[in-house]
């Protein structure tokens, strides 16, 4: 066995101000920020201010917790996948989000937000939603604490997700087409923004993912760290070097990632995070300030924002989160680009060789695996945490019409 | 070696001045680039009474506005508007208002703050509102502006507590843009009775004209509005027309009828 505390947790590296409160200003690095509208600034602060003091007040954390264990199944397991790590060579774990209550890890950090919902007096729950996730989550969420709930989604996406639409509105949320742009994400989260604007009195603004003006980036963060520090417990206990090599998580806007990555910063663990080589904001982008912070984002010569293009709904976003533009740069986790083809392929091996069906989202992660094990960048023998965020019945129709 | 000069005409001194005489001021909007002959619009605002114009920079994604400016910034951007562009186009326009440009951060800061400034002054454009960069991220902007004699407008929300509008009000330059209500850009039925009382709660802060905006649909709304206010900017009801056909010389006839309905209004 490696180092273990006393606590049973291996021993945390000096994590170096990495993966902390990121302050007034919302900072990482040059990254994050909040550039919004003055109409929103106050409904900004007042949700920042909101989850400072939710966050640490222990009634508010028993809250949470127990709805994390009774309601949504948490603490998720660890799954060896024994046939593809003998496949492979390397010792592959799974992190696995797709047993999480609704599919997906998306449900840690609308359970969190949606209690600061009614900590706030707030009536309505506002969400924007690409694969229809964090859309069931933020629907379920509502039910649950009796709220009300309104989802922004692109034409596009409610096409491909047709599924995640009927689920939504079955949990009694009213589901908004946006055919505005791109027809997916990132015009679904400028809609959900201009609408807060005209309801932040009775509404507040569930965002799904590490994005948006402060606190958003950090808070979905801490929501979701639950997923990094279960896995670190759990790696300690399967793995003789407690900590894996790799920890490997898809990336969209990044809050699976983030979540994750949270638990192992301040470890030897390399991170890596998986973009779609057609959203690929950090392989493929430039700086830029969308959606009310400053990160990377793919545009075109003229500074115009670029509509992603990714089999995945969920990755189907041309920005990533500001605390990612920061990982980035400092060298703390790397960001990769998987094709189409490969996630295709990755959700195929993984159903065949485990009984796991990933969603088309979290299969980057194994595709990036799979790719880096084969081409000898994973050594023979290496450990690798891959964080499956979701489950992939949402998938069967689109996987269906691919020959 | 001397400073660039600015050219064009400044907007606080000329609004200011205006206002001081009793006049209501009318500030129209268009897309830049929206069309081949956009700039025909701008020219006959000026014609029709318009006190400065408002010139649009599209934005893919346009977070304060709804859909009449969205398509309108969608069809410019088709047609391969960009920054500089619209900047060119401007170089050749002589009109004696003031030129207002409205855009989004991230066009501004990619260009970097001093050059974007700058591109403006140089293209005759005296003015620049930035509706998604709030009073904490503006300091750098604001300096790079006041160098290259460009107004910054602020744009002031109904939401905004005291100490937070007393600040825009002071940091504001050439006009306060207050919002009528918390909407985005768009036509409305009816102007909402809190906006006088938010524009007059703004002027008790400054001396600078206070221009309401947001939702100012018809000429019935522009001289209600300019009663407690300095004067109102007309966007969406002026480019719904656009995009549904009106030619220059019929967006001047509409700009013509809110001149004339805030004019009837003094008497």
């Amino acid at each position: 066995m490696g180092a273990i505390t006393a606590a049973g947790l291996p021993a945390l590296l000096p994590a170096a101000g990495l993966m902390h409160d990121p302050g007034a200003t919302g900072r990482f690095g040059d990254y994050g920020g909040r550039y919004v509208p003055e109409a929103l600034i106050p409904a900004c602060a007042e949700v920042e201010e909101a989850f400072r003091e939710a966050w640490a007040d222990a009634g508010f954390r028993r809250d949470l917790d127990r709805l994390l264990t009774v309601y949504a199944g948490r603490p998720t397991p660890v799954t060896p996948a024994w046939n593809l790590s003998a496949e492979l060579g390397v010792t592959v774990l799974l992190k696995r989000e797709d047993l999480a209550h609704t599919g997906s890890h998306k449900i840690n950090n609308v359970l969190g937000q949606a209690l600061l919902a009614r900590r706030m007096g707030r009536t309505r729950l506002l969400a924007e939603t690409g694969a229809g996730q964090h859309g069931v989550a933020t629907a379920t969420a509502a039910a649950l604490l009796g709220l009300s709930a309104t989802v922004f989604m692109g034409q596009k996406d409610m096409a491909r997700q047709a599924l995640n639409v009927h689920r939504m509105r079955l949990l009694g949320a009213e589901v908004v087409e946006v055919t505005s742009g791109s027809r997916t994400l990132k015009d679904a989260t400028s809609e959900a923004m201009r609408h807060w604007v005209t309801c932040v009195d009775e509404a507040y603004y569930c965002l799904g993912s590490v994005m948006g003006p402060h606190p958003y980036p950090w808070m979905v963060r801490e929501f979701q760290r639950v997923i990094g520090d279960e896995a670190r417990a759990q790696c300690a206990a399967e793995l003789p070097a407690a900590i894996p090599d790799y920890v490997v998580a898809c990336v969209g806007g990044g809050s699976n990632a983030a979540g994750t990555f949270a638990g192992f910063a301040g470890t030897t663990a390399k991170l890596v995070g998986v973009e779609a080589a057609g959203g690929a904001a950090i392989a493929g982008g430039k700086v830029a300030v969308l959606h009310g912070h400053r990160s990377y984002a793919i545009q075109d010569d003229h500074g115009q924002i670029l509509e992603a293009e990714s089999v995945a709904a969920g990755l189907d976003y041309p920005g990533i989160g500001p605390e990612h533009a920061h990982l980035h740069d400092l060298g703390r986790a790397r960001y990769v680009t998987v094709a189409d083809d490969e996630v295709i392929d990755a959700v195929r091996r993984l159903a065949r060789s485990e009984g796991i069906l990933p969603a088309l989202e979290s299969a980057h992660a194994v595709a990036w695996v799979l790719r880096a094990a084969r081409d000898g960048e994973l050594p023979l023998g290496a450990t690798v945490l891959i964080t499956l965020s979701g489950r992939g019945d949402k998938d069967t129709t689109t996987l269906m019409e691919i020959p | 070696m001397n400073a660039t000069i600015a050219t064009g005409v400044a907007v606080g001194a000329r609004l200011r001045e205006r206002r001081d005489t009793g006049r209501k001021l009318l500030v129209p909007y268009v897309t830049g680039g929206v069309s081949a002959d956009w700039t025909a619009y701008l020219a006959a605002y000026a014609q029709a009474g318009a006190d400065a114009v408002e010139i649009g920079l599209p934005f893919s994604d346009p977070m304060i506005d709804g859909p009449t400016v969205q398509e309108a910034s969608e069809r410019a951007l088709h047609r391969g508007a960009t920054v500089r562009g619209i900047l060119a186009d401007l170089r050749e326009v002589r009109v004696d208002v003031p030129l207002i440009v409205m855009t989004y951060y991230h066009l501004v800061a990619r260009e970097g703050h001093a050059q974007f400034c700058a591109a403006l002054a140089d293209a005759g454009v005296r003015g620049l509102i930035v509706p998604d960069l709030p009073l904490e991220e503006l300091a750098e902007l604001e300096q790079a502006a006041a160098t290259a004699d460009v107004d910054l407008i602020l744009v002031a929300a109904p939401s905004g507590a005291p100490s937070r509008l007393r600040e825009i009000a002071v940091r504001s330059r050439g006009f306060v843009y207050a919002m009528t209500a918390m909407v985005t850009t768009g036509e409305r039925a009816e102007l909402p009775a809190a906006a006088g009382e938010f524009a007059a709660r703004l002027k008790a802060h400054t001396d600078l004209p206070v221009l309401l905006g947001f939702g100012i649909s018809t000429p019935e709304h522009a001289a209600a509005g300019a009663r407690a206010a300095d004067g109102v900017v007309v966007a969406s009801a002026l480019m719904r027309r656009l995009l549904d056909g009106a030619t220059p010389a019929e967006s001047g006839a509409q700009v013509r009828a809110l001149r004339a309905a805030l004019d009837a209004d003094q008497d």
